[in-house]
């Protein structure tokens, strides 16, 4: 299987395609639905002034997202108390829920590579067109496995305030297996599937009961 | 009454990170229908993979370790208060061991309460009286976010579906809310599926129904033949696990009718995803049997 290194450059953004299974190394961070709310509203939009540590995290957190790769996910990580962190289960959380804001996200922090599930909607496409950057698919549940890729939690930011779940935490993984459903030339896997088995779904209906 | 605090902590250590046997072997024997070297095989060979990692470490099957779902069926002269206490004490325990991810957060202030424990309602516990003599069972089921997500509930007729007040109409909208899903509820999803009620029990109802073992068929011949017609017609949609295509959707497919007003026909769908954890505890005197 191809092995792809992070922080990535657009050469080989570009070189990947919808269906491609790959595999990835290096240092990525989590951030699910309050990060990317966060993001949005206090350094992309500014509908919201920074306030505590807003700022100092961005910079941190920059450093990371340049190149780098953003992976929806929760995870269950032990040694919470004594912060010798530990990923115990990390699979993929659902991606849609991040759609009003991924493109944005992506373009900002120019992020090369969004992990998830599910798919997302033809705004982050364009997003994955213009950064240009790709949407990684994750196997759903497969946590404890997908936790055993995890080399290493380098930190977390913002743990106080959104609880384990929706922290940001900047991990270093090892040959994390993922599918491209996503490309930067405009291509959706689940675009084309949501087509196909809408036509099929057409023809079952119209068949007697 | 004896304290099953500790016996209540194993049946969640063992639900959220042991799949039960007649869900791994339905995920097994689906493997060869799909290609080789398919993003749809890769996919169930990492969540197999998982299955027998999770098993062996006590780890979550899935990092989503969902609402805890309890019912428990209680001897007569039981205390319920007190088995409420004991499955909140063990639920928080079980939070700290990393069994279980915090996943209370509340609704107005989205805070996280960091123990899985949240008002009145979180965890769900259903109480159910049974005769004095009958041992005390606790059922748990944890159904994460992603698959609780891609539920629906349909009011028929639905014009737009051209789905009336009957199976054939039920058919209609089942296969609607498959295709909606896409991968989105982590296929192969299995489906809990409840006809009549009003919107609450209706939904209570479609998950009620997947506390029953893969395979088994409503006792109504009408009902079980819809059962199986649907896991065949789901999976022609081709969607595939994870939504990556392929022949495998839908695992199985459970319905049940309840009484509805002459006004109402509901129709739930619960989607759950492959991570279908589900066990459940029998204590008979000092004894407890885990299945």
């Amino acid at each position: 299987m191809r092995e792809i290194s992070i922080p990535i450059n657009d050469e080989i953004i570009r070189s990947l395609h919808a269906g491609d299974p790959v595999e990835l190394t290096g240092i990525m961070m989590t951030g699910r639905d309050a990060v990317h709310k966060w993001m949005i509203e206090t350094f992309v939009r500014k509908t919201r002034q920074p306030v505590g540590d807003d700022l100092q995290v961005y910079q941190e957190i920059s450093k990371y997202l340049n190149q780098g790769v953003l992976y929806h996910c929760g995870p269950v990580v032990s040694g919470i108390e004594t912060k010798e962190y530990q990923f115990v289960a990390a699979g993929p959380t659902t991606s849609i829920r991040e759609e009003p804001y991924q493109a944005d996200v992506m373009k900002h922090f120019h992020l090369k590579g969004v992990i998830g599930k599910g798919g997302m909607g033809a705004k982050t496409l364009q997003g994955c067109v213009d950064t240009p950057g790709v949407y990684f698919h994750a196997v759903g549940g497969a946590a404890t496995f997908l936790a055993q890729t995890v080399q290493k939690v380098l930190g977390v930011y913002k743990l106080e305030e959104f609880g384990v779940p929706e922290a940001m935490w900047v991990i270093e993984v090892k040959n994390f297996p993922v599918v491209v459903t996503m490309d930067s030339h405009g291509q959706s896997k689940h675009a084309l599937l949501e087509e196909s088995s809408h036509q099929v779904l057409d023809d079952l209906l119209a068949r007697p009961y | 009454m004896r304290d099953l605090t500790n016996e209540i902590l194993e049946l969640i250590r063992r639900t959220a990170s042991s799949l039960p046997k007649d869900v791994e072997d339905r995920l097994r024997a689906s493997i060869e229908k799909e290609a080789p070297g398919s993003a749809a095989r890769g996919a169930l060979e990492t969540i197999l993979k998982n299955i027998e990692l999770s098993r062996a470490n006590s780890t979550p099957i899935c990092q989503d370790t969902g609402t805890p779902i309890f019912y428990v069926h209680y001897p007569e002269g039981t205390s319920t208060r007190r088995l409420r206490e004991q499955i909140k004490a063990a639920l928080a325990e079980a939070t700290k061991r990393s069994y279980m991810r915090p996943n209370a957060v509340d609704a107005i202030y989205d805070k996280n309460t960091g123990n899985n424990l949240g008002g009145d309602d979180f965890p769900s516990i259903h109480f159910e009286e049974i005769d004095d003599d009958q041992p005390l069972i606790i059922e748990l089921m944890l159904k994460g976010g992603g698959c609780e997500n891609v539920g629906a509930q349909y009011s028929l007729p639905d014009n737009k579906l051209g789905a009336g007040r009957d199976l054939a109409g039920v058919r209609k909208v089942v296969l609607d809310a498959v295709q909606k899903a896409q991968g989105k509820g982590c296929a192969p999803g299995i489906l809990g599926v409840s006809i009549g009620g009003d919107r609450g029990s209706s939904y209570v109802k479609s998950k009620e129904v997947l506390f029953s073992k893969m395979g088994a068929r409503n006792a109504d011949p009408k009902l079980a033949e819809l059962e199986e017609r649907l896991t065949k017609e789901a999976n022609e949609m081709g969607i595939g696990p994870m939504g990556f295509g392929g022949q495998t959707t839908v695992l199985d497919t459970k319905i049940t009718g309840m009484h509805r007003l002459p006004a109402s026909y509901f129709v739930s769908v619960s989607y759950m995803c492959w991570a279908y954890r589900r066990r459940k505890m029998v204590v008979t005197g000092e004894e407890v049997e885990y299945d």
